[in-house]
């Protein structure tokens, strides 16, 4: 059989079927070689691991089918508190981490103070470890006992987690500001929009788009560190399997528990390399914009 | 009677090394002005202080007799909505829409309504024969038409006085026509312009005056035929002598 290609210059689009036929079948043979060998690889794992002599008491002490069921239901509702510090911090994160930002750009002088105490801020809360934030704030402050300041480990957990990753993520927003090319706020002054108004219009909406990646990459960081505010006690899901696993003393309730985590992280990771990926295909179909 | 725009002795250095040394240039409404000169001769430099994107060191800066540009204590704002720039990288707002960059100034500073910042600048759009583009965002125009709309853009403020520095300079040859047509539409249509290029034919056709920029100050002056044709000086004949071979 054989089919005659349209005239050059035809307005229509034209593929070789033969060569789209050979295209179609090495795609094929890639993917099951690859199929092929992740199994096969997999197989020879699964027996050596299985096969050592230690592997029983691992299985018995990790991963105990019975331990997994019990505690499973208990685990995924302490998880829910996870959830709610995450939810609860994360806006005010993103919404605290943006003025200071801000505050850093600004530079009339009227402005020293505020952007001393930015850049004060950034530099202490970066170099404190978060769970050390936490301690501090967790026991510390409910210890001076004052009037109407609330004593829940959970608020202060949280407030310990907004205070540590605002840091961070204020030096995102500020690298994406950095990266918006100075001819685009010139372009903006020139016509006349004030500071506020170049950087609300046209500077922010360019920075924010830039650093989302990297943001997302900070909301996975988080999503784990809720794990933190165990430390001050409340049942959360690192809490709660550290009391399944030491009235049983055994770790299955560890291993739940970091299922849960990832089973929550991945989608995150995936969603943010495909944001990632997106971005970077767009910037190159954009040239230089 | 004042001209629109009077700069005198205008120094401006960067680092100390100085770039204009009392510079003076007038331009009376309605004028087209072409600067030449050598690159680095300091043409942007002049055309950024015209517009308070660059605070000068020494003289004074005058729009229309009443407003001093160069005074420090000037409210720049309200400078730059009366004096639009254009720029050889066109600078578009790349996350917005053509018309959504055309549109930002009129609605923001001057508190134009939507509706009507939206009819003005179709109206613009159509003169400039870019109205398909409307909805566009700025990576899918050529660099005619990107250039062609940051000229838009800047006239959507009709400003009193137009600064162009080598708006054609980026531009593949074949485009530079299509950005040349608009401007010279701007002309024949009475704006002041003050424009830096290096397209000398182009100079000679629109302008009313060629200042040639040496040293740091306006070298020679005069109608494009007395400056292209008979220059006055032996470092224009030279300078000429160069760009037009
Ligand atoms: N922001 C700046 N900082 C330091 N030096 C600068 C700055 N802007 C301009 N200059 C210097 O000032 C001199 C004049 O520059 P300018 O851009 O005004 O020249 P030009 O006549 O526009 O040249 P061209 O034809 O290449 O555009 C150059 O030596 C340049 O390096
Ligand atoms: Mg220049």
């Amino acid at each position: 059989m054989t089919i005659t290609p349209p005239a050059p210059g035809a307005p229509v689009a034209y593929h070789d079927p033969v060569r789209q036929a050979l295209v179609r079948r090495t795609a094929r043979r890639n993917a099951l070689v690859g199929m092929a060998s992740l199994v096969g690889f997999t197989v020879v794992v699964v027996l050596l691991v299985t096969r050592t002599t230690g592997w029983p008491i691992v299985q018995e002490t990790f991963f105990n089918g019975q331990q997994f069921v019990e505690s499973f239901p208990g685990l995924l509702d302490a998880f829910m508190l996870n959830v709610t510090i995450f939810l609860i911090a994360e806006p005010l994160i993103l919404v605290f981490s943006l003025v200071i930002a801000l505050v850093r750009t600004l530079r009339a002088p009227i402005f020293l103070p505020l952007r001393v105490i930015a850049t004060i801020y950034v530099d202490v809360f970066r170099g404190v470890p978060t769970i050390l934030v936490i301690f501090l704030l967790g026991f510390g402050v409910p210890a001076l006992q004052l009037q109407g300041v609330p004593s829940d480990p959970v608020f202060w957990g949280t407030a310990a987690l907004v205070l540590s990753y605002s840091a961070y993520v204020a030096e995102v927003f500020r690298a994406g500001i950095g990266s918006v090319h100075p001819s685009q706020r010139m372009a903006a002054r020139s016509l006349g929009l004030s500071v506020g108004q170049t950087n609300r219009y046209v500077v922010l909406p360019q920075a924010i788009r830039n650093v989302v990646p990297p943001l997302l990459n900070d909301f996975i960081s988080l999503q784990k560190d809720t794990a933190l505010v165990a430390v001050l006690g409340p049942i959360e899901v690192l809490r709660q399997a550290q009391i399944d696993a030491s009235s049983t003393f055994n770790y299955t309730p560890y291993v739940a528990a970091a299922l849960i985590f990832i089973a929550l992280t991945i989608p995150m990771t995936r969603f943010a390399d495909w944001v990632q990926a997106r971005m970077a295909r767009r910037q190159r179909a954009g040239g230089v914009a | 009677m004042s001209s629109l725009l009077d700069v005198t002795g205008v120094w401006k250095s960067f680092e100390e090394q100085p770039v204009l040394r009392g510079i003076d240039l007038r331009v009376d409404a309605h004028q087209a002005v072409v600067l030449i000169g050598a690159s680095g001769s300091g043409k942007s430099t002049l055309l950024r202080c015209i517009n308070g994107l660059e605070a000068v060191d020494a003289g004074r800066i005058v729009l229309d007799g009443e407003v001093e540009v160069s005074d420090p204590r000037v409210d720049l704002d309200q400078v730059r909505r009366r004096v639009g720039i254009v720029f050889q990288s066109y600078n578009l707002f790349p996350h917005m829409t053509v018309l959504d960059n055309i549109t930002l100034a009129p609605r923001k500073v001057s508190r134009v309504p939507a509706d009507q910042a939206r009819q003005e600048a179709l109206v613009l759009l159509e003169r400039f024969g870019l109205e398909a583009k409307a909805g566009d965002y700025p990576d899918r125009l050529s660099g005619g038409q990107a250039q062609r709309v940051a000229i838009v853009r800047a006239l959507a403020m009709q400003p009193e006085l137009m600064l162009f520095d080598e708006i054609t300079s980026a531009l593949d040859p074949l485009l530079v026509g299509e950005v040349l047509e608009a401007v010279r539409e701007l002309t024949s249509g009475g704006l002041t312009i003050v424009m830096a290029t290096h397209e000398m034919a182009f100079a000679r056709d629109v302008a009313d005056r060629v200042c040639f920029l040496r040293d740091g100050i306006v070298w020679e002056e005069g109608p494009p035929e007395a400056v292209f044709n008979e220059p006055q000086r032996p470092e224009t004949r030279e300078f000429l002598a160069r760009v037009l071979t």
